[in-house]
């Protein structure tokens, strides 16, 4: 035998060894072939190949494990399970980039699925690896490595702790500045999920100086990047006042405004939630958003989306109304009530429709001017519908028996309230009567209306407990009135008329 | 005398008159002091009853008096405390309707001042139109670079088709696809490939392959494929002339890429040119040509430090410093030597 032979045999064994890798890589792509490829052990054949001698082998090995392990947390657990992350994070600081690229992904697609797993990768050292990757000349490395990172913080508080004890934030925060987009996207997404947790992660974030990165790339062409800028300012915000006047002292405040008007639906819903998450916080952080003319911008906003994206924004016209009479003030002559209104009766999905039922009601509860903004706008009937429907959810019959109570105990415009008479029931009857009680005394104008419109007969129609505040209310509505009056619509009047027709003897001369 | 001479004729009845009588004061006597004492109780008693009434009377007078007096002072008293209530209680009156009327001005003026909220929400409500506005034009801007960009794109997309399909061109004789004779006019297209330039073979994007096989996959953004087979060689129309070698292989060895040995491609000067790069950066990095002169042989003067345990008064000698035999005679104990030597 030659010695081209013997060679021979070593190049059909490597290249079957290629064809072998990347044919499970390939097939690992459908999900419909995993569960065969678990079945035929694939794991413990890629396990050997990842210290194969040729790099090609090695990353591709490594390519077809991450798409194995990003299938599935079963399979991702396999993967922890078969000791085979210590080899990827011992090659991580060794190998060439396409390598690293290959193993973060490995790492990412075990972490992101539970916080178990995603622990497992931190007690085998990846994240200080990763680290390490976070300083490497490629930017398609670090992009990798930050988005391992971030599947890991993404979790818990601990995990995030772990991730920003091994210095990953100031790496993050250069990562941000770099010129590549997808690595911005990358790094400000991984800066959301390490802020996210508490507001000591987050303020190990904004030490390192990332709002002032995040905050300029607010104005950035590129939409998911803006969605996890806007993303990653309203996790920190959410925490403490301090934050959140660290992240408007970046001088976001008009800029933000724009992107309401994004075509992309999350940056809408990014920023309306970063707004929110503003606004909550303090009555002054809300008068700045209004001074700004913040409110203008959510209210238009919530007007041109549907659904979901929506929900931030109404949350964030109720903090602000609920801070001050003023700024509830603020709201409604930014023509929020109409929007809020429309709010309610468009959605479909209960949690939406409770918001907007929350936020009315903190808009009408302040002064007998903001309910009646409120209940010019017809919310009053359909808040009762929604309190009455027994298909809503508890939460959302809940919200609008709040909102209803809040806005009537201040309301007194009486047109609105008179339909409610007819078909309220009794615990919300209540404080519908209260305020007529309150307000009949005093006008006359509307006790003439309120026998006109048949308010009164229905007064004397309703059956209260002796000595209940009800009856005590409807007490001092027949006294606004004359005797006669009331008698005259009390229910069974004309029975006694007839009764005394036929009693009366007539005088005969 | 005749008073006398009455007398003695009288005496005879006289005596026995004084007997008698006396006998009858006798008799009395006991009826008579009784009776005085009976007088002298009464009018005594009388006495002091009527002193005693006097004693009453001033008495009752004193009493009247102190407790008049009494009366009187407390009397003041209750008046001037109800004197002082009503006082008190007018002030506080008056303090609250001060204060009532203070604490309305100063907040309408200061804190709830309705004019100030009035024209505070005049305000918003003119920032939020101005805002609308603003943000209405510039989505109305994004709209259209958007659709501008699009029409570029289509534009960029329908010129490429053109170069691509230059072939459709009609001729002078032939009309082609685009200019149909049955039409007034000529397609659109039609002036788009009298426009194009036709694409050349040369221009097909090469393979860029500069990866030396490492294929970036990692993103699972492109689906994962097989290299595809190498071009094929241009069909050649007529057979060439002579005993040539295949087209391909020749081929293959033309545009076979440069392989050259590690010595050939590196520079003949690289030792030189690598060195001098090293003292370049050397003085790209330092703050001074000069070498800082004191610290130059700094490390080499830096004298021993013992340790803490073992730098003791009485040293070791240091092994072998000059020779085995040195002595220290000053570290002696006895001096019997010393003076012996000395």
């Amino acid at each position: 035998m030659s010695q081209r032979q013997v060679l021979q045999v070593f190049e059909q064994y490597q290249k079957a060894r290629t064809q072998f890798v990347q044919t499970v890589a390939e097939l690992a792509t459908r999900p419909q072939n995993i569960e065969t490829l678990q079945n035929a052990g694939v794991l413990s054949l890629l396990r050997p190949l990842l210290l194969d001698v040729v790099p090609t082998i090695q990353q591709t090995s490594a390519l077809a494990l991450g798409r194995l392990a990003n299938y599935n947390d079963d399979l991702a657990e396999a993967v922890v399970k078969g000791d085979i992350l210590p080899q990827l994070v011992y090659s991580l600081a060794e190998q060439n980039r396409f390598y690293k690229k290959a193993a973060a992904f490995v790492l990412r697609a075990v972490a992101k699925h539970s916080p178990q797993l995603a622990q497992s990768i931190v007690d085998c050292g990846a994240v200080d690896m990763l680290v390490i990757c976070l300083e490497d000349f490629d930017p398609g490395v670090k992009e990798a490595a930050a988005w391992a990172l971030g599947c890991v913080a993404r979790h818990n508080a601990e995990l995030s702790q772990a991730v920003v004890d091994a210095g990953a934030v100031p790496l993050l925060v250069l990562c941000i500045q770099e010129p590549e987009i997808a690595l911005k996207r990358i790094a400000a997404s991984a800066l959301s999920d390490l802020s996210k947790h508490s507001p000591e992660l987050a303020q190990t974030v904004v030490d390192a100086g990332a709002i002032a990165h995040l905050a300029q790339m607010i104005l950035n062409p590129d939409a998911k990047l803006k969605r996890q800028v806007l993303s990653a300012l309203s996790q920190i915000a959410k925490h403490s006042v301090d934050l959140a006047e660290m992240v408007v002292e970046a001088e976001i405040f008009p800029v933000v405004l724009t992107c309401l008007k994004d075509p992309d639906e999350y940056v809408k819903k990014n920023s309306a939630t970063l707004i929110r998450e503003i606004a909550r916080h303090t009555p002054e952080l809300s008068q700045l958003i209004v001074n700004a003319g913040g409110v203008a911008a959510v209210i238009d906003c919530i007007g041109n989306c549907k659904g979901n994206v929506r929900l931030p924004g109404i949350m964030m016209l109720g903090y602000v109304a609920a801070h001050s009479e003023n700024l509830a003030m603020a709201v409604i002559i930014s023509k929020g009530v109409p929007q809020l209104a429309i709010c309610l009766s468009e959605e479909a999905e209960d949690h939406i429709k409770a918001a907007a039922a929350w936020s009315l009601g903190q808009i009408g509860r302040h002064t007998p001017e903001h309910a009646r903004a409120v209940a010019v706008a017809n919310v009053l009937p359909k808040l009762l519908s929604l309190y009455m429907d027994t298909e809503s959810s508890e939460d959302l019959q809940v919200k609008a028996k709040k909102a209803l109570k809040n806005i009537l105990q201040k309301c007194t415009h009486l047109p609105a309230l008179e339909p409610l008479l007819h078909d309220a029931p009794p615990n919300i009857l209540k404080h519908v009567v209260g305020q007529f009680s309150k307000v009949l005394p005093h006008d006359s104008k509307a006790r003439r209306l309120f026998v006109t419109s048949g308010g009164l007969k229905k007064i004397q129609e309703i059956s209260a407990d002796p000595g209940s505040p009800l009856q005590e209310y409807i007490n001092t509505i027949n006294n606004c009135y004359p005797e006669e009056i009331v008698r005259y619509y009390s229910p069974g009047y004309s029975q006694t008329l007839l009764e005394r027709v036929d009693h009366y003897q007539p005088v005969l001369s | 005398m005749a008073t006398l001479e009455r007398l003695r004729k009288e005496m005879s009845d006289l005596i026995p008159e004084f007997f008698r009588q006396c006998r009858a004061a006798d008799e009395n006597r006991l009826a008579e002091y009784n009776a005085a004492v009976v007088i002298q109780s009464w009018f005594r008693g009388s006495r002091v009853r009527a002193h005693l009434r006097h004693l009453n009377r001033m008495v009752n007078v004193i009493q009247k008096w102190w407790r008049g007096y009494l009366a009187r002072k407390y009397f003041r008293n209750k008046v001037k405390t109800a004197y002082f209530i009503m006082k008190m209680n007018f002030y506080n009156d008056m303090a609250v309707r001060i204060q009532k009327m203070w604490r309305g001005y100063y907040v309408r003026k200061y804190v709830h001042n309705y004019y100030a909220l009035k024209k505070y929400l005049e305000g918003v409500a003119i920032k939020n139109s101005l805002v609308r506005k603003e943000l209405e034009e510039y989505a109305t801007m994004r709209e259209k670079e958007k659709l501008k960009q699009d029409l570029e794109k289509e534009e960029r997309r329908k010129n490429y088709e053109a170069r691509k399909m230059h072939y459709l061109l009609s001729t002078e004789q032939v009309a082609g696809v685009f200019n149909s004779p049955y039409r007034q006019y000529p397609d659109e297209m039609e002036f788009r490939l009298q426009r194009a330039r036709p694409l050349s073979h040369r221009d097909l994007p090469k393979k860029s392959n500069d990866s030396d096989g490492f294929v970036d996959w990692s993103d699972c953004r492109h689906p994962f494929s097989f290299p595809t087979t190498s071009l094929l060689p241009p069909i050649n129309k007529k057979k060439p002339q002579g005993p040539f070698r295949d087209v391909g292989e020749v081929l293959q060895q033309r545009y076979k890429p440069l392989e050259p040995t590690l010595k050939v491609a590196t520079s003949f000067t690289s030792v030189e040119e690598a060195r001098e790069e090293i003292k370049r950066q050397e003085w790209a990095k330092g703050f001074q040509d000069v070498m800082f002169a004191p610290f130059a042989s700094f490390h080499k003067n830096k004298p021993y430090e013992p340790l803490i345990h073992t730098s003791t008064e009485y040293k070791r000698i240091p092994y072998g410093n000059q020779n085995f035999r040195v002595e220290e005679a000053t570290k002696w104990v006895t001096k019997k030597r010393a003076s012996a030597f000395g």
